[in-house]
Order: structure tokens, then sequence, then C-alpha cells
């Protein structure tokens, strides 16, 4: 299933957003703060309404289908940080199951075990009958990661998912999410784990996309002087051969 | 174990609702209690001598004790509600300002003699007129821009000042001390000289908007993780939180017109069920209408009792109930409001 953004607006934050990200493609957004790439994934997961252009999912506007429909089909991981009560591991993987449900549904045999393959996966099983508000920040975004694959979306966004993971995790969480086979796009701060995990990138600079292509093609010095304001050096992973960048910390005299 | 709690709870409602009928400044026995209820639902014969007790047990008590149930069960539901739905564990179904709208139309009539040609229910009317006007003032303040919760809880808390501010001054210019003792007597709450009159309204209204929260209770546990993530969880948010307005706004509407403004069991009722079962609406929404019954029905016990042949305000009695329960169980069970 793919998505499509063409000339997506938010006023003063977005000036004409257009990418499409194709059907099991993992696309990239990168960009320094506030240059809007959080704003551009709530127009997609629908927190917040363009108030120009639009987006598509699977080719249909997004504005013209119920909620509870998109939600069939794609998930998301927010950036909402404040929860008021205190719900069980197991009862907030649950919540994933709800858009596949009606009223009074309690939870099939199916969904526990979709929930618990969920939690299985971001390897926060021995988790499940804790309190989510006791857990530490990585272990959240885990159990958050879980609920959204608890949906069995089409389409994951992805608003930072390695944030608060340590690198055995963050590897993890990306090589799970690459290796789903969905439709995947997602906002990295990392730049050496975008390039090394996205088809496709898109450099967000100002509400506007300034670059976009393969890692190769868009993380050059030029682009990362002009958007990040950093000098990097751009080296072939010695396995992979991934691009990956080296930066500089002292000030250099060209 | 949520269904075994309910269970063991409906068979206390029971108990209580037998034990709130026997006791009182003048005690029936239970046998005779149940005897002259049995009689009363089968149409059996009664003894002349049994007159009196009929009329305490069948026309004073028992509307009493349950409205009382209804009361304390619509109190705990909205409280549940409104703390989902500003996601504030220390909302409680007055944080709106409706009670304090209600208390502008009740003290009105308790000092200014306003609706006489109602009786008896001049005081409900108007309480819940002005419950009504207050819901809707709130809601014009509050929906510019997107019901959000704290707009929600900021307009509905300097609305109730205001609200508040009028009742008062209603109070302290009315040239009848009485009055004012009335209407304060009423916004601490009360079910002295309920009949059945007021029950059948009450109860349907409780029964109605606690059954539509059960079915919503899984939309209530998503947008409990954020606005945000229940859009992403497919919950059309403004809609459910528009709906969730109007439904507890006219719940508490209903119950405040009833029995004035009882404190504490839709803030504190809410977390003591929490404890119980976690934080699952389709759990605490089962558990907390038979948790608030009971409660209610012993502190109305406790406020006929207490002082007889005078009556306490029900507030006071809560409050004085249910705050060192609460310590006790927040101490013993490491429970979180809000955040570590």
């Amino acid at each position: 299933m793919d998505v499509e953004l063409q000339d997506v607006t938010v006023r003063k934050i977005l000036h004409g957003i257009t990418l499409a990200v194709g059907s099991g493609e993992v696309h990239g957004i990168v960009g320094p703060n506030g240059s809007g790439k959080s704003t551009t994934l709530r127009c997609v997961y629908r927190a917040l309404e363009p108030s120009g252009g639009v987006v598509r999912l699977a080719g249909r506007p997004l504005a013209g289908l119920p909620v509870r429909e998109s939600a069939r089909a794609m998930a998301a991981l927010t950036q909402d940080s404040h929860v008021e009560f205190d719900f069980t591991v197991a009862e907030v993987v649950a919540m994933g199951r709800l858009p596949h449900q009606t009223g009074f549904d309690r939870e099939t045999a199916e969904d526990r075990g979709i929930c618990a393959d969920a939690l299985s996966r971001m390897d926060a099983s021995y988790l499940a009958g804790r309190s989510f508000l006791s857990l530490s920040g990585g272990e959240r975004q885990r159990v958050l990661i879980a609920r959204a694959l608890a949906q069995r979306p089409e389409v994951l966004v992805l608003d930072e998912p390695t944030n608060h993971l340590d690198i055995n995790h963050q590897i993890a969480v990306l090589r799970l999410v690459r290796g789903l086979g969905i439709t995947v796009l997602t906002v990295l701060h990392d730049l050496n784990l975008a390039a090394a995990y996205c088809d496709r990138i898109h450099v967000l600079d100002a509400g506007r996309v300034v670059a976009a292509g393969k890692p190769a093609d868009v993380l050059t010095p030029q682009v990362l002087e002009e958007v990040f304001r950093v000098r990097a050096h751009v080296v072939p992973h010695p396995t992979s051969g991934v691009p990956q960048l080296l930066f500089e910390h002292q000030e250099v005299n060209p | 174990m949520t269904k075994r709690l309910c269970a063991g709870l409906a068979v206390l409602l029971g108990l209580s609702v037998v034990c709130g009928v026997a006791l009182g400044p003048v005690s029936v026995p239970f046998g005779d209690v149940l005897r002259l209820l049995k009689a009363a639902v089968t149409g059996g014969v009664l003894q002349p001598v049994d007159a009196g007790p009929y009329r305490i047990v069948w026309d004073i008590r028992l509307p009493r004790v349950l409205l009382a149930a209804v009361v304390g069960a619509g109190l705990a539901v909205v409280g549940v509600a409104i703390q989902a739905m500003v996601r504030n564990a220390l909302a409680d179904p007055y944080v709106l300002g409706i009670s304090s709208g209600a208390s502008v139309g009740a003290t009105a009539v308790a000092t200014m003699g306003l609706f006489a040609s109602l009786g008896i229910y001049a005081l409900s009317t108007a309480a819940f007129l002005s419950a009504l006007a207050a819901m809707g003032l709130v809601y014009l303040a509050a929906s510019r821009g997107g019901l959000t919760p704290l707009r929600l809880v900021l307009t509905g808390t300097a609305m109730a000042y205001g609200f508040s501010a009028v009742a008062m001054l209603l109070v302290f210019q009315s040239p009848r001390g009485e009055a004012a003792r009335a209407a304060m007597f009423w916004l601490l709450g009360s079910l002295g000289g309920v009949t059945w009159a007021s029950l059948p309204v009450a109860a349907v209204t409780v029964v109605a908007g606690t059954v539509w929260l059960q079915t919503r209770a899984k939309q209530l546990n998503a947008m409990s993780m954020g606005d945000e993530t229940a859009t992403t969880l497919g919950v059309d948010v403004a809609r459910l939180r528009k709906a969730l307005f109007v439904a507890t706004a006219a719940m508490t509407g209903v119950l405040v017109a009833v029995s004035g403004a009882v404190g504490f069991v839709g803030l504190m009722l809410p977390h003591l069920v929490r404890l119980l079962v976690g934080a699952d609406h389709r759990k605490v929404l089962a558990v907390a209408p038979l948790a608030g019954a009971c409660f209610l029905i012993w502190v109305d016990v406790a406020a006929r009792l207490l002082a007889a042949p005078e009556e306490l305000p029900l507030g006071v009695i809560t409050a004085a109930l249910g705050v060192p329960c609460f310590v006790f169980l927040m101490r013993g069970r490491g429970y979180v409001f809000g955040g570590r």
C-alpha cells in the first residue's frame, strides 16, 4: 500500500511537501530541528488536517476516509508522551487491536496471539505484566512500537522510533521494521541509521523538501553543509557499502 | 477477577439496600423489612399493625436508598468518564462547572422563591435548568478552536468560580437567613425528603449513560494514551469528546438536581476502583457503578444516624469516610496518579 503527499501545506510550518512512498518501501525523513518533520508525519497519521494539499493512502485521499478505516491499514508511533492512567503493558499493546474490533468485542484468541507476537518481536514479552508508567523511556518506546505492530498495518508511520533506545535496540527495531515488508515512513535523527535502513531519504529544511533520493545521492557533504551546517566526510561502510558519515568536530579552515 | 468482584459487589449491593432500609432513626428489624418488601412487590396482605413500618419502609426509606444507589453509581461512572475525557486524574464530575451552575438555580429558588408553583420540585427543576445553561456556556466558551482537555478544565474551573460567585451573592443578598442555610445544605448534598417521583428520571439517565459509556470503554482507553494516538487507533477524538461532554454533563445535571452536589464520590471512587482492577475502562466501568452505589447507600445511612434526628450533609460524610480509606489504599499498593 503506497502513501503519497502532494503539495501538503500547514500554515507557517509546511510549504508544499510532495513525496511518495511506494508499496513496501522504507523512506526516511531527516532535517534539522523545526524543519517540519513531525508536522509532515502528523498530516499522514491524521493528527493534523493540512491547510492545503492532499495526503493519499493507496490512492484515496485521507480526508475522505473515516479514521477507523485508515487505522485498519496504517499504524503510527506518535509523539504523545503524557499517559495519565496506569495501564499494564499487555493492555497498551491490546489497544492496537481496537480498529479491528467493534462495540463490546472482547479480545479473541487471535487478538491475543497477535499482541504476544508483537511484544516478542520487540523483545518485550517479559514486560507484559508490568505497569506502563513504571517503564524506562526505551522500554516504553518498544512497547508503543509493539502496539503499532499489533494493528497489523500495511503502512507504518514512525516519529523517531529509535528515540531513547540503546544502540542494540536501535538496530534491532530498524532491522525488524525493514523486515516486515510493509510501507514505512519514518523520521530519523541519526543520519547513519537513515542511510543504512532507508530506500530513500527526504531532507526537509524550513518546511520544504530540499533533497530527495537514494541515501548515497542525498547525504552529500554539500547537503549536510547547507541544511545541517556541519562538515562531514562520506565514506562507504566497510561491509555493506552504504554511505556513512564522519563529522568534523573541530573548526577546519579550508 | 473482575467478574468475581462484580458478583461480590452485586451481592453487597443487595445487602446494602436491605440494611439501608432497616437502619435509621426508627430502625425496622431485618425480617420485617424483607417481609414488608415482599408484600409490597407481590401484593401480599398486611396486618393493621404493619401500617407504620410499611410507610417507613416503602414510602420513605426504599426510594431514598434506591436513589442513593443511583446517585452513587452515576457519580462514580461520570467521574471515570470525565477523568478520561479531560485526561486528568484530578478531575471530578463538577470540574466542568455543572454543579456550580446548578447551585445558581437552587439558591435562586431557596432565597427568592422562584418557581414556587412547582412546590417541592422547584429546587430540582431550577437546579437542572441552570445546570443545562452552565453546560451550554462552558461548551460555547471551550469549543472555539477544539475541545482540548486543558481548555475544558480551565474553562470549566473559571466558569465554576463565576457561577459560585453568583450563588454566594444571592445567599448574602437574601434577607432570609433560613434560606441561606437551606441552600448550603443542598449544596453539600442530601437525599432527605426523596420520594418515588424523583427516582425514574435519575435511574433511566444513569443506566442509559452507563451502558453507553461501557460501549465506548475501549475508545476511552485509547484516548487515555493521548489524542494523537487515539486517532491512529481509529477513534474520532473530537466527536467522542463532544459526545462525552454532553453525556456526562446531562448525567451530572440530573444527579445534582435530585441530590445536590455530593463531593468525593466522583473523584475518589474511580481511583479506588482502578486500584482494584487497573486502568482498563472496560473493567473500571463495570465495577465503578456497583462500588459507587454501595458506597453512597452507606454514606446516606450514616447521614441519617450520626446526628439523628438531625441529618448531616452527605458531602461531610463522603469526605470523612473516603479520605482516610483512600490514603490507606494508596500507601499500600504503590498506586500511580498521573505518571511517576
